[in-house]
C-alpha cells in the first residue's frame, strides 16, 4: 500500500496551525487579507491567531490550535476507534470553543445581557471572523469529519464524511441560519413579543386568499396569483424546452444544432428585464404594436400588456432556456439501444417514442417542472417590469420591506407561504417519481443509433420550435435597437450616445482612463461573478453526488436543506443575509464576499438539480470498478464522475455565472457604492427613464457574456462516449 | 491459521430503519489463501451482498471482516488489497481499453509509461492483443469481459472478486472463461470469492464451495462433498437438480423408497426421510424390477438422452448415457438406484 492512512489527517493538521499562524485571524475591514500578510505579528487588527491570543489578550482563541492538538495526539493510533475519539474530541472542543466565544463575545464585548450579569463587562472586544479563523474552523470541521469516518460512519470513508460535513456547514450558516432568523419574524408581534397567533392572523389575511378574479371581481388573492402563474410558467417552460432539446438533439441537422443552442441559450445570458423591456417596447402604451393599432385602427393605446399575460410571456422566454438545459443533458444521455428494441418489438416510431422515449425523459421533466415552478414564483424581474397591478408574492415581500410598509412581520408570513408552496412541489415531484432510476449510460458500451423522430412530432416540432425561437429573436431585436436610437416612442434617429456615456475609453496621461459610467459596475459584476460560478458549479455537483451515491445517517435532512435553497426567493434571501451577517462572528455586510456568497447559495440548486438528473443515468457500478481499484473517492470523482458529468458541469458552470451576472432581487440589498453591479445600475437607470443607457448596457453586457459562455463550453468540452455516430447508419436503398 | 478473508457473524440491513429486513442474517466463514471459493445460491440470497463487504463497498451492520488476520472491517475499498470484477464489467466508457486497463496503476501514482507497458502486457495475459486503443462500446462482450478481467487483475490484488462474471457471455465462451480464470487463480495464487447462481460453473472452478439461501449459510464444503453429501432437501434440490421423494429410515439405519432399499453414506436417525436422487443415478432396467415405470417424454441432447417416466413416486426425470439402446414412448421398465448420486437428508 502506498497510501498512508494517516496522510489526509497530517495535512489537514497542519492546514489548521498554519490557519492559526500565517493569515490574519480577524476580517480585515476596507482590504483584502491578502494585503495584510506581511502585518500577521503586529497590530490588534491585523494579527495572525497567536499574537491576538496572547500579545492582545484574547486567550479563548486558543481553543482552536488545542482542539488540533488533541486530535493530534490521535495520530498514535492506527485508524480505528480509538484513534476517532481523539479527532472527534479535539474537533468538536475545538469547534464549539471558538464558534461559542464568536457568539458570545462580539464587537462590544459580551453579546448577551445575562452574560454581562454574570461576568460584568468585558474590556476586550473582538471582530467577525477572517481568512486565519476560517482555515482554521475548516480544518477543525474536517477533523471531526475523520473521526465520524474513523468510526465507521459514511463507510469509513474520509473524503465523503468531511465533503458531508463541511456541505452541512456551508449550508447550516448561510441558508438556515439566515433565513430562519428571518422567517421567525413572523411569530414576532407588533410589541415584539413572539405569540403564534401572530403568524394566524397574518395568513388569514383576504388580501393573499380572496378569489374575486375568478367571480368577476379585481384581482384574486397575492397567493393564488402567484400559484396560478407558477403552474403555468412551469408547464409552458418544460413542455417547450423539451421541445427545443428533442429538436436540437434529434432532428436539427448539425448546421442548424450549432444556432439553436445559441439562441436558445440567449434568455439565459440576458438580465430578466431586458425581455420584459423588449416586450414593451413591442406591446406596452408606447410600443409598435399599440402605435400600429392606433395608427391603423385608431384604438387609444392601453397598458393591456401588462399584468398576468406580461408576466407569464416573460417569464416563458426567461426560463424555457433552463428547461432547455437539462432535457438536452437527459436527451443526450438516453441509450438508444433502448429505443432500437422497441423499434425491434414492432413498435413503430411513434409508439417508440411515446413509449419508450417520452417515459425515460419523465425525470428530467419532473425536475425541469419542479425549476419552472420554483423559478417563477422567486421570479422578481420581471413581476416588477411588466406586472403592472397585478401582485405576486415576491414583489409584495419586497414592498412588505422597502415600501412605506416596513412590515418585517407580513414579509416574513408571505415568505413562509413561497416555502411551502414550494416544498409541496418538491414533494409532490418525489411523491410521483419515487426513486425511479433509468440508468443510460452503463458500463457496458452502447452501440445503438438515435431513432429519427416520428415524422408528425418532427412537424410539430418545427412548427412550435422555430417561431417561438423568431419571437425570441425579435424581441432581442427590438432591446438591440433600443440602445441605438435617441427615444423610443418619439424620436428614432441613430446614436452612439448611450454607449459613449456608459463605455467611454479615453487615453489619459497615464494610459487608459475608463471614462464610461457603467465601468466601475462592470467590472466588479465580472469580478465577482467570475468568482462564485465555478465555486457554485463545484459545491453544487459535490451535493448532488453526495445525494445520489452515498447513503449515511442524516441525508434526509442533508437533501432538504440543500434544496430549501430553492424555495427561498432572492428578496428574502438578501434581506436575511442583511440581517444575520452584519454582526460577529460572521461579519460580511457591505463586502464584496456577502455577494459572492449570496449568489452561490441562490444559485447552488441550479447546479444540484443538474448534478443530480445526470448522476441519474450514469451505471453505479462505474464508481464502484473505479474505487476497487483503489482510486480515493476524490480521484474517482476527477477521472470518472466528472469527464462523465461534463455536460451537467458546463450546464452548473454556465447558469451560474449568467445567474450571478444578471441576477437583481437578492442583491439589490446587499450592493453599495463600492460594489455597484450591473444589474442595479441598469435597474437605476430604468428607474430614471434612461431607457438608452439601459438597453446599451444590456447589449454590451450580452456580448461579454456570450464570450465567456463560449469560452467555458470551449474549455470544458464535449463528452467522449464512443457511441457510433449517426452518420455511420447504413444506408437503405431501394432494389431497383 | 489465518484465513484470506473471514466473515465473523455478519448481519447485512439496507437502510437505517432498525425494522427493515436483513439481506445478510448473520454469516461466519473463511476463505483459505490461495484457494477459489464460489459463494452459490438463488437470486436474492444475499449472495452478492457478501461479496460487496467483502470489496468493502458496503458494510455490514454487525459482526467484524478480517483479511489476513487484519480487521478490516471499517476499511474502504481502497484500503483493502482486494480487487473486483463486476457483473456489468463496468468498464469506463470515456476511456479506451488501455486506459481502463491502466486506471488503477495511474490511481496509486504509477508514471504513465510504465503503467501502460504493464496494461499492454496484462491484456495480453488474458489474451487480448491489439485492441489497445479501441472504445469499450466497439468491443464484443467476450473482449470487454478480458478488459475488465485485466482491469481487475493489474492491482495484483490479494483478494479477487468476481460478481457473475459469466452471466453474459454464451455458452462456449463462458468455458473458455471459466477456465482461464481458473488457470490464472491458480497461476498467481490468488484468493478468489467468486459469485454464482450457476452451480455447473460453481462445480467445475471451485476449491470450497458456499451455498446461501435467505441470507444464511445452508451448507459449505468442497464440490464433492456438496454434491454428493447435501446436508439438506436446499441444498440437495439446487446442486445437481436432484429429485425429492419421501422416504422412511428404519432402526438398523437402511432408508426404504418405495419398494427400494437405500445405504445412506451419512448416519439418519429412524423416521420419515427425504429422499435426493441425481437424474443419472436411476438405472433403467429393461426386464423390470425395482420401481415400475413407463417412459412418457424423451429428449435427446448429443451425448445422451433424457427421459421422464411415469411412476408411483410421481415423475422421475432420468438423464442415460446410452445412446444405441434407446427407448421408445410408452415403454414400460422397471428403475433401480445407482451406488452414486442418491443421498438422504431429514425430511422438513
Amino acid at each position: 500500500m502506498n497510501k498512508h492512512p494517516n496522510k489526509a489527517l497530517v495535512l489537514w493538521l497542519g492546514v489548521g496551525f498554519a490557519g492559526f499562524l500565517l493569515f490574519p485571524w480577524y476580517a480585515i475591514q476596507d482590504t483584502a487579507w491578502y494585503y495584510v500578510l506581511p502585518e500577521i505579528l503586529a497590530g490588534s487588527e491585523t494579527a495572525n491567531g497567536l499574537v491576538q491570543a496572547l500579545a492582545n489578550g484574547r486567550y479563548w482563541l486558543l481553543l482552536g490550535p488545542l482542539g488540533l492538538a488533541i486530535a493530534g495526539v490521535g495520530l498514535i493510533y492506527p485508524a480505528g476507534r480509538l484513534q476517532a475519539r481523539w479527532l472527534l474530541g479535539g474537533g468538536l472542543a475545538g469547534l464549539l470553543g471558538l464558534g461559542g466565544s464568536g457568539f458570545m463575545i462580539g464587537a462590544r464585548g459580551w453579546s448577551f445581557e445575562w452574560l454581562n450579569s454574570a461576568f460584568g463587562e468585558l474590556a476586550i472586544n473582538q471582530f467577525g471572523m477572517g481568512m486565519g479563523a476560517f482555515v482554521v474552523l475548516l480544518a477543525l470541521i474536517v477533523i471531526s469529519a475523520f473521526g465520524l469516518a474513523r468510526r465507521g460512519y459514511f463507510k469509513g470513508d474520509l473524503f465523503v464524511a468531511s465533503a458531508v460535513i463541511c456541505c452541512s456547514a456551508l449550508l447550516a450558516l448561510f441558508i438556515a441560519y439566515p433565513v430562519a432568523k428571518a422567517l421567525s419574524g413572523a411569530f414576532l408581534t407588533e410589541e415584539g413579543g413572539w405569540a403564534l397567533s401572530a403568524i394566524v392572523d397574518r395568513i388569514a389575511d383576504s388580501r393573499i386568499w380572496n378569489l374575486n378574479c375568478l367571480g368577476g371581481g379585481v384581482q384574486c388573492g397575492v397567493a393564488w396569483n402567484t400559484l396560478f402563474l407558477a403552474l403555468a410558467t412551469a408547464f409552458g417552460t418544460t413542455v417547450l424546452g423539451t421541445m427545443m432539446a428533442l429538436l436540437a438533439e434529434r432532428c436539427a441537422g448539425p448546421r442548424v444544432q450549432g444556432p439553436l443552442r445559441v439562441i436558445a441559450l440567449l434568455p439565459i445570458i440576458t438580465p430578466p428585464f431586458v425581455v420584459g423591456l423588449g416586450l414593451i417596447l413591442l406591446f406596452g402604451r408606447a410600443g409598435i404594436v399599440n402605435q400600429f393599432l392606433e395608427y391603423a385602427f385608431d384604438i387609444t393605446p392601453t397598458r393591456w400588456f401588462y399584468g398576468i399575460l406580461g408576466i407569464l410571456v416573460a417569464q416563458l422566454f426567461a426560463f424555457t432556456p433552463i428547461a432547455f438545459m437539462i432535457m438536452r443533458g437527459v436527451v443526450q444521455g438516453l441509450a438508444p439501444s433502448l429505443e432500437e428494441a422497441a423499434q425491434i418489438l414492432h413498435a413503430d416510431r411513434r409508439k417508440t417514442f411515446f413509449t419508450v422515449t417520452l417515459p425515460l425523459l419523465k425525470p428530467g421533466l419532473a425536475n425541469a417542472f419542479l425549476v419552472g415552478f420554483i423559478e417563477s414564483i422567486a421570479d422578481f424581474g420581471n413581476p416588477i417590469v411588466v406586472g403592472g397591478q397585478f401582485s405576486v408574492l415576491s414583489t409584495d415581500i419586497f414592498f412588505a420591506i422597502v415600501g412605506a410598509q416596513f412590515d418585517q412581520g407580513r414579509a416574513a408570513t408571505l415568505a413562509w407561504l413561497l416555502t411551502i408552496f414550494a416544498l409541496g412541489v418538491f414533494a409532490l415531484q418525489r411523491g410521483l417519481l419515487g426513486r425511479q432510476n433509468y440508468t443510460t449510460v452503463s458500463g457496458k458500451g452502447d452501440s445503438g443509433i438515435p431513432m429519427p423522430l416520428p415524422d408528425g412530432l418532427r412537424y410539430t416540432l418545427n412548427a412550435v420550435v422555430y417561431p417561438w425561437l423568431t419571437f425570441t429573436l425579435v424581441v432581442y431585436l427590438f432591446a438591440f435597437v433600443g440602445g441605438f436610437v435617441q427615444t423610443w416612442g418619439r424620436d428614432y434617429t441613430f446614436t452612439l450616445r448611450h454607449f459613449i456615456t456608459a463605455f467611454g475609453i479615453e487615453w489619459g496621461q497615464f494610459g487608459i482612463v475608463w471614462a464610461g459610467t457603467a465601468w466601475n459596475s462592470m467590472f466588479t459584476t465580472l469580478k465577482l461573478s467570475g468568482i462564485s460560478a465555478p465555486l457554485t458549479a463545484a459545491v453544487g455537483l459535490l451535493i448532488a453526488y453526495l445525494l445520489s451515491r452515498t447513503d449515511f445517517r442524516g441525508r434526509n435532512g442533508f437533501e432538504f436543506v440543500a434544496l430549501l435553497a430553492f424555495a427561498i426567493p432572492g428578496t428574502v434571501l438578501g434581506v436575511s443575509y442583511i440581517l444575520a451577517f452584519n454582526v460577529p462572528p460572521v461579519e460580511l455586510t457591505g463586502t464584496g464576499l456577502i455577494i459572492v456568497i449570496c449568489f452561490m447559495f441562490r444559485n447552488l440548486p441550479v447546479g444540484v438539480q443538474a448534478g443530480t438528473a445526470a448522476f441519474k443515468q450514469l451505471d453505479k457500478a462505474l464508481d464502484e470498478a473505479s474505487l476497487m481499484l483503489r482510486a480515493t473517492t476524490a480521484q474517482t470523482l476527477f477521472t470518472i464522475i466528472l469527464p462523465l458529468l461534463k455536460p451537467a458541469l458546463v450546464a452548473a458552470l454556465v447558469y451560474s455565472f449568467a445567474r450571478a451576472m444578471t441576477t437583481v432581487s437578492a442583491v439589490i440589498f446587499l450592493v453599495t457604492a463600492e460594489n455597484e453591479l450591473a444589474t442595479t445600475y441598469i435597474i437605476g437607470r430604468v428607474g430614471n427613464g434612461d431607457y438608452g443607457v439601459a438597453l446599451a448596457y444590456c447589449t454590451v453586457l450580452i456580448l461579454v457574456m456570450s464570450l465567456i459562455i463560449a469560452a467555458i463550453q470551449w474549455l470544458v468540452g464535449e463528452r467522449k462516449l464512443g457511441r457510433r455516430k449517426g452518420a455511420a447508419a447504413p444506408v437503405m436503398t431501394a432494389p431497383v | 491459521m489465518t484465513f484470506g478473508v473471514e466473515f465473523k457473524n455478519i448481519t447485512k440491513r439496507y437502510g437505517t430503519d432498525p425494522a427493515a429486513p436483513f439481506a445478510v442474517k448473520g454469516v461466519s466463514f473463511g476463505i483459505e489463501k490461495g484457494t477459489l471459493v464460489t459463494i452459490l445460491g438463488p437470486s436474492g440470497c444475499g449472495k452478492t451482498t457478501v461479496l460487496r463487504m467483502i470489496s468493502g463497498l458496503e458494510s455490514p451492520t454487525s459482526g467484524q471482516i478480517f483479511m489476513d488476520g487484519r480487521d478490516v472491517t471499517t476499511l474502504g475499498p481502497a484500503e483493502r488489497n482486494v480487487s473486483m470484477m463486476f457483473q456489468s464489467y463496468a468498464l469506463f466508457p470515456h476511456m479506451n481499453v488501455v486506459e481502463n486497463v491502466m486506471y488503477g496503476l495511474r490511481m496509486s501514482g504509477v508514471p504513465k509509461e510504465p503503467a501502460r507497458a504493464r496494461a499492454v502486457e496484462t491484456l495480453r495475459n488474458v489474451g487480448l492483443v491489439g485492441y489497445d486503443e479501441r472504445m469499450p462500446s466497439e468491443l464484443s462482450g467476450g473482449q470487454q469481459q478480458r478488459v475488465a478481467l485485466a482491469r481487475a487483475l493489474i492491482l495484483e490484488p490479494q483478494i479477487l472478486l468476481f460478481d457473475e462474471p459469466l452471466s453474459n457471455l454464451d455458452a462456449r465462451l463462458r468455458r473458455d472463461m471459466r477456465e482461464e480464470i481458473r488457470a490464472i487463480q491458480q497461476r498467481l495464487k490468488l484468493t478468489v470469492a467468486y459469485v454464482t447462481h450457476d452451480q455447473s460453473e460453481a462445480l467445475a472452478v471451485s476449491d470450497v464451495i458456499i451455498v446461501m439461501n435467505d441470507g444464511l449459510i445452508a451448507q459449505s464444503g468442497t464440490p464433492q462433498e456438496m454434491y454428493e453429501y447435501p446436508g439438506s432437501e436446499f441444498v440437495a434440490g439446487f446442486m445437481g437438480e436432484a429429485m425429492l421423494f419421501p422416504g422412511e429410515s428404519g432402526a438398523d439405519g437402511s432408508v426404504k423408497l418405495g419398494p427400494l432399499t437405500i445405504v445412506p453414506k451419512q448416519k439418519v436417525e429412524a423416521g420419515a426421510v427425504k429422499v435426493a436422487v441425481r437424474p443419472e443415478a436411476w438405472q433403467i432396467n429393461r426386464d423390470g424390477g425395482g420401481v415400475a415405470g413407463t417412459l412418457r417424454k424423451r429428449s435427446y441432447l448429443g451425448s445422451f438422452f433424457e427421459y421422464t417416466f411415469d411412476t408411483p413416486l410421481g415423475n422421475i426425470f432420468v438423464v442415460s448415457p446410452d445412446l444405441t439402446n434407446v427407448l421408445d414412448i410408452g415403454t414400460d421398465v422397471g428403475l433401480s438406484l445407482a451406488n452414486h448420486g442418491v443421498s438422504v437428508v431429514k425430511a422438513g
